[in-house]
């Protein structure tokens, strides 16, 4: 299919490098659904009931597993096909993922008209997380080499798209359901047809904006470095070489003790918000409290990616490690003063770098392997998300259950949680401090660069 | 030099037309969750 194939995609001359993040953003935005697949959950448990659940009604734990199983062939995808993404060229790996995607989708309505949850795991949870997985990495190497100058700000971009897709999938969702409810069906199934068709055309239009800049392309007034600098190198390493650096594991274990650090209290916001100041957060307010904290998640991926391109990637981590330990620390103290503007302040922080701290990554993996294979390293590293989305919710769960079951009050059933999270970003701290540059035997000799095309 | 300011025209309505057909969107679901949002002050 040579219409999808990377040189049919190479920009001619006068093409604006500015059209490339919409593109990315036409693919990350679609994903970013799955943050939003909740909305889904209350309704499929009346798929035969209607109004309530009736017994042969899917339960919540369930359904639970099809947003897991969506989150692990992300990881698992990613890190299987980075290569294959990364030397196809970013169009067949949007078309690709596109198919995924809306597969996923269509699929899943089969399930729901059906009534077989097996289906639903099949469509949403392993094709969808490989639409996942796929578009996810697709533009990242591509806006790098678009934006040499900034790669932490494009990569940023379209890592804000995946934070705000759940903005736009969470309402429409809802909407498309109510059109299509009736006193005698929920309207799951025609919905999900619904947005499968939609992103499928929305992806598609992505796929048909992107570009890869010309061999030798560089943007106007930009000078690339001679030299490589202190922890920006010039040359790059082959994705399967990348394993056998201690620094692709140290930012593995930054990523990770990020993530774990955020995933584990975002997921558990509303609850905590309501248990450490009861009376004083409804449930309401800790709705809002949520919505706001995905604002943040969303901003934060753009903020600090792009400030990363000022202040470098190593020193970026280290704010977010090392201001999230104080923050973290700080929250039981606002639960003792009794102040909800400081708990908030504090978690819409916390918040922010761990979206930044997905946003930030691409760049960093950049800095350390070169451009050439970023894509498909980015792709291994994902497996550290899918291990934090195990982890953070756990121990924030089993810790508080403990404390409750130990007769702790349940306002204070969060603070041993927090200086656990602290002690992982101290540790986050540490592993970020031992990332120094690549060893030359590690990087690709000429030969093999010109041999795998290095042209681009 | 006309072809030269024919070709960012058009690449400056490519551009309007790409960053609207994701940013409108966008803006809408943020504005939609800025307004949830808001009941956290109310």
């Amino acid at each position: 299919m040579s219409i999808l194939s990377k040189d049919r995609i190479i920009a001619r001359p006068g093409f604006s490098r500015w059209l490339v993040p919409p593109a990315a953003l036409c693919v990350h935005l679609c994903i970013g659904q799955a943050y939003a697949f909740s909305v889904f959950n209350l309704p499929m448990t009346k798929l035969i009931g209607i109004t309530k659940s009736a017994p042969d009604d899917w339960q919540l734990t369930d359904l639970g597993w099809i947003f897991s199983l969506g989150i692990f062939f992300l990881g698992a995808s990613s890190a299987l096909l980075g290569r294959w993404v990364e030397e196809g060229g970013p169009r067949r790996a949007m078309f690709a993922a596109a198919l995924c995607w809306s597969g996923g989708f269509m699929v899943s309505a089969v399930g729901v008209y059906l009534h077989n949850i097996w289906i639903i795991y099949f469509g949403y949870g392993v094709l969808g997380g490989f639409g996942l997985g796929i578009g996810y990495i697709s533009p990242v190497s591509t806006l790098i080499k678009w934006f040499p100058d900034r790669p932490g700000m494009a990569t940023g971009m379209a890592i804000m798209g995946f934070g705000g897709g759940a903005f736009i999938a969470s309402p429409l969702s809802v909407w498309l359901m109510s059109k299509f409810s009736t006193a005698t069906h929920v309207g799951v199934a025609e919905t999900f047809i619904v947005m499968g068709a939609i992103y499928f055309c929305f992806m598609m239009v992505g796929a048909t904006i992107v570009r890869v800049p010309a061999p030798g392309w560089k943007p106007e007034g930009y000078v690339a470095p001679a030299q490589a600098r202190k922890r920006i190198t010039n040359k790059n390493v082959f994705v399967y070489q990348a394993l056998k650096t201690p620094q692709f594991w140290l930012i593995w274990w930054v990523l990770c003790l990020n993530v774990t650090a955020g995933i584990g209290v975002l997921g558990q916001a509303s609850a905590m918000s309501q248990e450490m100041f009861p009376a004083r957060v409804t449930a309401v307010a800790a709705a809002g409290f949520v919505g706001l904290m995905s604002l943040f998640n969303m901003g934060g991926r753009f903020f600090w990616a792009s400030f990363s391109d000022y202040i470098g990637r190593r020193n970026t981590y280290f704010v977010f490690f090392a201001l999230g330990t104080v923050l973290y620390a700080v929250v039981p103290y606002t639960g003792g003063i009794r102040s909800v503007s400081l708990f908030v302040l504090c978690f819409l922080v916390i918040i922010s770098m761990y979206g930044g701290g997905f946003a930030t990554v691409p760049a960093y993996l950049k800095d350390m392997f070169g451009t050439r294979y970023v894509g498909a390293i980015h792709g291994l590293l994902l497996t550290a998300w899918s291990m934090a989305g195990i982890f953070g919710p756990a121990l924030v769960n089993y810790i508080r259950a403990y404390n409750v079951a130990h007769g702790v009050a349940a306002r204070e059933a969060y603070n041993s949680t927090m200086y656990v999270m602290a002690v992982l970003l101290v540790i986050g701290f540490i592993c970020n401090f031992f990332v120094k540059p690549v060893h030359e035997k590690h990087h690709m000799s000429h030969e093999a660069a010109d041999a795998m095309g290095m042209a681009d | 030099m006309a072809r030269k300011n024919a070709q960012s025209g058009g690449n400056g309505l490519k551009l309007a037309l790409a960053w609207g057909f994701v940013g409108i969107p966008l803006c809408w679901g943020v504005i939609q969750t800025a307004i949830n949002a808001l009941k956290l002050f109310q």
